[in-house]
């Protein structure tokens, strides 16, 4: 074996720590052997996912159920998206059953000690870590958010083994808690004007597509906000698998730069788009939010909508993190929002709510959220500016 | 046929073989345990109580959860046996307390043949020709 273990970490998958860490310490380690770990190494942050009950089923609540009797998270560890606002679910329209069965998973959760914000934008609302620190996320937005735009180190973590990490405060040393698998692969050089996050969502999709799991550098770009970094990162994930990228100019990671340069032009972009606008698409869903909306965007959609109607045959989902809808309480946007007839929706996504049969179009301005609402909820899709968006919620 | 131990376990059982790769979340029903991925060279047959032989995991990192359910179900595969261990299948194998082996050359082994998987050892013997 040429995984080596501390005393306490032996203690661990003895069983001396009880039976759920004892179980989350088999799944690190048979993990480190796979890889080809040769130490497990402290983490300092973790980020769940499987946290909607559409996804993880009775079996998955189970699971969760049975850790919870005895497990308990020893490092700051939050939630991914929940099926459902967690207070107003009933006005959103979902059903009773599947709101006492994700609240069944929530307190599982939270009878771990985990932090029951369920977003996936922990960045945005506390659970920010810092340049260079080692971290076991789940959430492929926010993985590669974190190991790009901040420079924290992660896995792509999956619902059980960032669960294992959080109740142990371990993960195994390999993949991209080593230095040598985050260089640079290839060099993309965008030759485009980039101007919001549907443009960076697009952008994400035509490099994501073409570069797979393989690491891109890429030039071209002078400037980009938080919002839009985390539209790309959602995109670049969801499209390619990619769990980090460079940006000259604005990520913080070193790197050597490749000599392998492809050109991304306004052709991509344009191909890329037209990919995700159905034809015929009949738009009775429109939805911000995914990754989940800053308190930024809140404001200014507050502002698109102070005094408009939403209009008949038409649900608005602004989708955010519950301290985020807090704030967006205190300064009086839920209310500008609500009272135009949109809902600012805590918790949940348009991905991960139990949709399916509720609309047939969906415009957003994520490229993420196009995928999900296609694959899953059998949605058309049209992807265009927030400003483009709110305005076709309220014509 | 000397392998890698991913989960502990002894079993002797009938081998189900595929040259698919399996991705349990969407591609496996949860509750009965049957292949339900379109075209899969195993559509429609069960994994229930068999040496479930394949070359690889793919697929949604739910696809751990789906093997939870079939335990919970009483129609987990009776034991894994992988050319290529992936994270998904091995972290479900875990958690139900799946015997499963790795790096076994599985082209040797035939469909519906009788075979032992000693997962404490690693090693994959074939009882019957």
């Amino acid at each position: 074996m040429g995984l080596a273990l501390t005393t306490e970490e032996k203690e661990m998958l003895d069983g001396k720590h009880g039976k759920a860490t004892r179980k989350s310490m088999e799944i690190i380690t048979t993990l480190g052997e796979i890889y080809g770990a040769k130490r497990l190494i402290p983490v300092t942050s973790v980020q769940i996912a499987g946290v909607s009950y559409h996804n993880l089923g009775e079996a998955g609540l189970e699971y969760l159920s049975e850790m919870a009797e005895d497990g308990h998270a020893r490092v700051l560890t939050t939630l991914n998206p929940a099926g459902m606002d967690m207070l107003e679910w009933k006005k959103h329209g979902i059903p009773e059953d599947f709101a006492e069965n994700q609240e069944r998973v929530v307190n599982a959760f939270e009878r771990m000690g985990v932090i029951t914000t369920c977003t996936c934008t922990p960045y945005l609302i506390g659970n920010l870590p810092h340049f260079r620190e080692h971290i076991a996320w789940a959430e492929s937005s926010a993985v590669c958010f974190a190991n790009s735009v901040i420079g924290a180190f992660t896995n792509r973590e999956g619902g059980p083994s960032a669960l294992a990490t959080a109740l142990t405060g371990k993960t195994a040393e390999y993949g991209f808690h080593l230095e040598e698998n985050r260089l640079a692969q290839v060099k993309y050089d965008v030759q485009i004007e980039l101007k919001d996050t549907d443009d960076f969502g697009l952008l994400g999709k035509a490099i994501g597509t073409r570069t797979g799991k393989t690491i891109p550098y890429i030039t071209g770009i002078e400037k980009a906000t938080t919002e839009e970094l985390k539209s790309f990162c959602a995109s670049i994930a969801t499209y390619g698998g990619v769990a980090i990228f460079h940006m000259e100019g604005i990520t913080p990671n070193k790197t050597t730069i490749p000599k392998k340069t492809e050109v991304v032009t306004e052709d991509d972009l344009r191909a890329a788009r037209a990919e995700l606008d159905d034809k015929e698409a009949d738009i009775d869903f429109i939805s911000v939010g995914c990754p989940h909306a800053s308190i930024k965007e809140i404001a200014e959609i507050a502002e698109m909508l102070d005094g408009k109607k939403v209009a008949d045959g038409k649900t608005v989902w602004i989708t955010t993190a519950k301290p985020t809808k807090d704030l967006a309480i205190k300064m009086g946007f839920y209310d500008t929002i609500e009272k135009a007839g949109a809902f600012l929706v805590a918790d949940a996504c348009c991905a991960v709510a139990p949709l399916k049969g509720r609309f047939t179009g969906l415009m957003t301005d994520s490229a993420k959220a196009c995928f999900y609402a296609r694959g899953k909820n059998k949605f058309k899709t049209e992807i265009r500016t927030v400003k483009q968006c709110i305005k076709e919620a309220i014509t | 046929m000397q392998g890698r131990k991913i989960f502990k376990g002894k079993v002797v059982g009938e081998a189900l073989v595929t040259g698919d790769d399996i991705s349990f979340y969407g591609g496996c029903d949860p509750e009965t345990g049957e292949i339900v991925e379109k075209d899969h060279h195993l559509e429609g047959k069960s994994v229930s109580g068999k040496i479930l032989v394949f070359p690889s995991g793919k697929g949604s990192t739910v696809g751990s959860y789906v093997l939870y359910a079939l335990k919970k179900a009483d129609k987990a595969p009776l034991a894994i046996v992988n050319k290529v261990m992936d994270p998904v299948v091995a972290v479900g194998c875990i958690i139900s307390e799946i015997p499963a082996v790795d790096q076994i050359d599985i082209g040797k082994i035939k469909n519906g043949q009788k075979i032992e998987v000693d997962a404490d050892n690693g090693v994959v013997t074939l009882i019957e020709g």
